[in-house]
């Protein structure tokens, strides 16, 4: 375990600020507490100070997980956000897109979301802009990838790909075993 | 009946006979030597060999044995030393063991010689020889041989002298007594101090490393010449920041980590330190980007255009009616500023002019 590296700092913020924009401050300077990032395994961590200074006197081939996984590093350094970190970025969105029942399963089985399936979706988001993917009862399903801006949208035809997956709770269940 | 159990109590009692005298004589074909001084008998009879073999309850019974016996061989001889009995008449049998003939190795490697202290140093320096100092100093007090330090020294109980002079050239208010007391605890605290850096530089030449050769030989490897270089151009008063480099030397920067690769933040540092430089780090990151947002303008510019596409529509529909009103308005401005209104609304998106007709 270990803190990050500045370069490391730097992948991570960048992928978060996709989805949630400037609120990163927000998980970084928390009036609650002391939060920090660390890595374990190539994987980033996200936990209090608290829970920091109980998991330092634990042996590092012990250690399993701490805290809360926001994602990991692949093997060539580039940052893979992870669905366990949707807590975290659910209340801070900026760009949010809001999936009718009837595709909401299909999401959650880990297809794309279709113009069919789409229900709203935040003003002017811009293509391939990170949001947040809601079910029409504002409950967080998962978060992916814009693949067209709202104009465009407007004038596909139903059966295109709107939103691309990237990760949803039905991970839970079905990554039941690698989910950190 | 009778006649046949007799028999099996005298097999019995002749057998238990055998064990006895078994138990104490021993058959060997060789003799054992012994160093009754270390309690060692060295057998060198060749054991079983095949009886040896192979693991198994016969081999444990076999080494048992043969121990045994040896061990029956070593204490007939301890008890043919010649003994007393120590701590008086009632008092245990010691033997008297002779001098151990066996030397053993030693146990710890041998002391190394302490490097000399300060002191030594600097005497062997001047040539200063150790006086031989007699441990008894004549006391003219007294008028007799008196120690030099200790119990009844020579000059005087220190715990009873009632007079200190004060010194000329000294503070007339100060307290001489204390003077002295706190003289002495400062001349004992300097030794103590001294002494124990002493002890000190002992334990660090111990453990410190042969350094290398630092003038060439001619039996350097090429790292170890590297080395030594290395070391040559840190080891000027500026460590080395102003030393011009050797024709083919590279220019290699000093890594703080002195030899490891990679050297991490601790695990625990300052947890506040790190939150403000990750602020620091958004802040930069954000200050980045570019206030222009391409796709934001290309997206507005599109909007524009459809809304005037929307409108040109609607226009051609209505003509007549807005034609009229259209010239009713064109009297009051003229037409050339009505064409530039146009113009200016035409080219890309400059923000103000579309900013005008749709919201963002």
């Amino acid at each position: 375990m270990r803190p990050l590296t500045e370069a490391e700092t730097r992948a991570v913020f960048e992928k978060l600020g996709r989805y949630i924009g400037e609120n990163i401050q927000l998980l970084v300077d928390r009036p609650d507490g002391t939060y920090c990032f660390r890595l374990h395994r190539d994987r980033v961590y996200y936990l209090s100070e608290k829970l920091l200074k109980v998991a330092v006197s634990i042996p590092r081939d012990n250690l399993v997980a701490l805290g809360t996984c926001f994602g990991k590093f692949t093997k060539t350094q580039k940052f893979r956000l992870s669905v366990t970190a949707l807590d975290f970025l659910a209340p801070y969105a900026k760009y949010k897109v809001w999936v009718k029942p009837g595709s909401e399963q299909s999401f959650l089985y880990g297809n794309h979301v279709l113009k069919s399936g789409l229900g709203r979706i935040t003003e002017n988001t811009a293509q391939y802009q990170g949001v947040v993917v809601y079910s029409m009862a504002d409950v967080p399903l998962g978060f992916g990838v814009a693949a067209k801006s709202t104009q465009e949208c407007r004038k596909v035809d139903p059966m295109a790909i709107v939103v691309f997956h990237q990760a949803d709770v039905g991970e839970y269940v079905r990554n039941e075993d690698t989910l950190a | 009946m009778a006649a046949v159990r007799v028999e099996e109590v005298l097999a019995a009692a002749e057998e238990q006979e055998a064990e006895k005298q078994r138990s104490i004589t021993v058959e060997k074909e060789l003799e054992l030597e012994f160093d009754l001084g270390n309690l060692l008998a060295l057998d060198r009879n060749p054991p079983a060999a095949a009886g040896l073999r192979g693991a198994g309850p016969r081999r444990e019974a076999l080494l048992r044995a043969l121990a045994r016996d040896n061990t029956q061989l070593l204490v007939a001889r301890l008890w043919e030393l010649p003994a007393e009995r120590a701590g008086g008449a009632g008092g245990p049998l010691v033997a008297r063991l002779p001098e151990p003939a066996f030397r053993l190795p030693r146990e710890k490697p041998p002391p190394r010689p302490r490097p000399p202290t300060r002191w030594e140093q600097f005497a062997r320096l001047k040539g200063i020889r150790r006086r031989k100092r007699t441990s008894l100093v004549w006391d003219e007090q007294a008028k007799e041989w008196r120690r030099r330090w200790g119990y009844r020294r020579a000059g005087g109980d220190p715990a009873r002298a009632w007079l200190a002079e004060v010194p000329e050239g000294a503070d007339p208010e100060e307290d001489q007594f204390a003077r002295l007391r706190r003289e002495k605890r400062e001349r004992v605290a300097r030794n103590e101090l001294n002494r124990l850096r002493n002890l000190a530089r002992a334990h660090r030449a111990g453990t410190a490393v042969p350094a290398a050769p630092l003038h060439p030989t001619g039996h350097q490897s090429r790292e170890e010449l590297g080395r030594v270089a290395r070391v040559a151009r840190v080891s000027t008063a500026s460590l080395g920041r102003f030393q011009p480099r050797l024709p083919k030397e590279p220019a290699e920067p000093p890594s703080r980590s002195g030899g490891r690769k990679r050297r991490f933040e601790p695990l625990l540092g300052n947890l506040a330190a790190e939150r403000s430089r990750q602020l620091e780090l958004l802040r930069d990151m954000g200050s980045k980007k570019p206030v222009l947002d391409i796709t934001r303008a290309v997206n507005k510019q599109l909007r524009q255009e459809e809304a005037e596409a929307a409108a040109a529509k609607g226009k051609k529909q209505s003509q007549r009616g807005k034609r009229g009103r259209r010239q009713q308005r064109a009297g009051r401005s003229s037409k050339k500023s009505g064409a530039r209104r146009q113009q200016q609304q035409r080219p890309a998106g400059s923000s103000t002019g579309g900013g005008k007709r749709k919201k963002a």
